[in-house]
């Protein structure tokens, strides 16, 4: 892409709000969601289970299983319904990196 | 607030937009510089400034109380079996963290000079961009008040709808009442703080009634015709308080027009109640500081909803009960997902660079007693028309044949919850 393209592009975005929009959810704030549940950083000091140290398989195996109700659970069928497996995917790298 | 003045600052912001493209997402906790002033300590400015301030900005909170009493978990105090030492926070950690907490009353807000007063304060704080999350207040007179409910009348019909001596006061109110006494809660129409609030506070006195007072009644008259987790709710209450709890829907009689404080009556379309505890969660509108900006659009702010930047004042976001957020509840939950997105949009546009795409949730979870769980929850993104949207087949509320254990285990999640919130706001 062209710098002359990229900057059109960014007026564009620009021109809807006052600061520009990125038009893909970045793996960090689908995550940071999360934390209101499960700790800050996925690290739980309470009842609801941690999702940091979850390897990448874990997470994501658990989450598609919920998705599709073949795992039951209280309210993470309904939410893991909200995500794509892509989206998926990135979380459970997310977390799967965070220390 | 970003303006693009010139050609040369826009390819100064599609370069940085390009570079914000290919940092790996780890970075988005990188630092950023400038000065940000969050009005408001509760669920959204608690949370605004820490994620704010582990982004690497100088961040002011401005908040009038030296604690904060949250409304979440403020049922369990009239139920009888919370404190309110449990519910009650200070700011120490937002100190510890490096954010600079000012304990005082906002006078002025110069949304031209970008700078805020605050009583007894001769310097005004300067900020380059300001988070507002004032909050509710109660419409105590002009339109949409509730005739006879005024400041005054507070002291003798509790609203408790802002946890503290509110809440002290009409749980010393239920542990007077005589046991056949009658609890009449008064219910706006929406929007209100918590939609299922006034429900799950119908639960948790029952709880306390049945315990203490088992041949009291309960009240609910509602403005409205349909509530959230209503099934949920109504099996609950038959399941366990059989014919304690009577609710009176808008058309059934369930509006009320007038309150008396001095005999305790609530005056409904079709007739009158005396109560011998009147519990009256008034209609409301955003906290008045928004005022002191012109902030708001009737009783409430709009907000670009993927940044929560106010339509009518750039430069300032305004987050949690006081935005109009779509799809999104008001709720302590609410708030605090907002704030992350607002701080995101915030340090983005300090570096000039586009904002995040957002991702929200909220979940509310209701105690029907204390080992009786109910949640509704939901995933949002932000539509094509900018409005914050749900994302379809997804969320809603608890099963309704659920089993008594996985209710106990919802209790148990509600209780993590807060643990959870509470260390992310609070550390």
């Amino acid at each position: 892409m062209s710098l002359r393209t990229l900057a059109s592009c960014t007026l564009a975005l620009m021109a809807l709000g006052g600061i520009a929009q990125a038009d893909e959810t970045a793996p960090a704030v689908l995550a940071t969601a999360c934390f209101a549940c499960h700790g800050m950083d996925g690290k739980s000091p309470g009842q609801i289970p941690s999702l940091t140290g979850k390897t990448k398989e874990a997470f994501s195996t658990a989450m598609k299983g919920f998705k599709t109700d073949q795992i039951p659970a209280t309210v993470m069928n309904r939410l893991a319904k909200g995500y794509t497996d892509a989206e998926i995917e990135a979380l459970a790298t997310f977390y799967a990196n965070l220390k | 607030m970003h303006k693009i003045n010139s050609r040369r600052d826009v390819l100064k912001l599609a370069g940085a937009a390009t570079l914000a493209g290919m940092l790996p997402s780890g970075k988005a906790f990188a630092q950023a510089a400038g000065n940000v002033v969050v009005i408001g300590g509760g669920f959204g400015g608690a949370s605004a400034a820490r994620y704010l301030k582990r982004m690497g900005v100088n961040v002011t909170l401005i908040e009038a109380n030296a604690t904060f009493s949250t409304c979440p978990f403020s049922n369990t105090v009239l139920g009888g079996f919370g404190k309110m030492a449990d519910i009650t926070h200070n700011y120490d950690g937002l100190k510890r963290a490096g954010i600079n907490v000012i304990t005082g009353t906002v006078t002025g807000i110069d949304v031209a000079q970008k700078r805020v007063t605050v009583q007894g304060n001769t310097t005004p704080i300067p900020y380059d961009r300001m988070v507002v999350s004032s909050g509710i207040d109660f419409k105590f007179t002009g339109a949409g008040a509730l005739a006879g409910y005024d400041e005054a009348a507070t002291e003798k019909m509790p609203h408790a709808w802002k946890a503290g001596p509110q809440t002290e006061l009409l749980a010393r109110q239920l542990t007077a009442m005589p046991d056949g006494g009658t609890f009449i809660m008064t219910i706006p129409n929406n929007p209100y703080r918590c939609p299922p609030g006034p429900y799950e506070r119908a639960s948790l006195v029952a709880h306390y009634l049945k315990t203490n007072k088992p041949r009291s009644k309960i009240l609910l008259l509602d403005g409205k015709e349909t509530f959230s987790k209503q099934a949920l709710f109504q099996g609950a209450w038959r399941e366990l308080y059989g014919n304690m709890i009577e609710w009176v829907a808008f058309g059934q009689g369930g509006n009320v027009s007038r309150v008396d404080p001095n005999t305790m009556t609530a005056f409904t379309d079709f007739g009158q109640h005396k109560g011998d505890v009147v519990n009256v969660i008034p209609p409301q509108r955003s906290g008045r500081v928004v005022d002191l900006a012109g902030l708001a659009t009737g009783d409430w702010c709009n907000v670009n909803q993927a940044t929560f930047e106010s339509r009518t004042v750039p430069g300032v976001h305004v987050i949690g009960d006081a935005c109009v957020a779509g799809a999104m509840p008001k709720s302590g939950f609410s708030a605090n997902n907002q704030a992350k997105v607002a701080a995101a949009a915030i340090v983005a546009s300090l570096r000039n660079q586009p904002a995040p795409s957002p991702s929200l949730i909220n979940v509310c979870y209701s105690l029907v007693n204390p080992d009786y769980g109910i949640s509704v929850a939901s995933v949002h993104r932000v539509g094509e028309d900018g409005t914050i949207i749900s994302v379809p087949n997804s969320g809603g509320t608890s099963a309704a044949n659920a089993s008594a254990d996985v209710r106990k285990l919802e209790a148990e999640y509600a209780r993590g919850w807060y643990k959870s919130i509470m260390q992310e706001m609070f550390g």
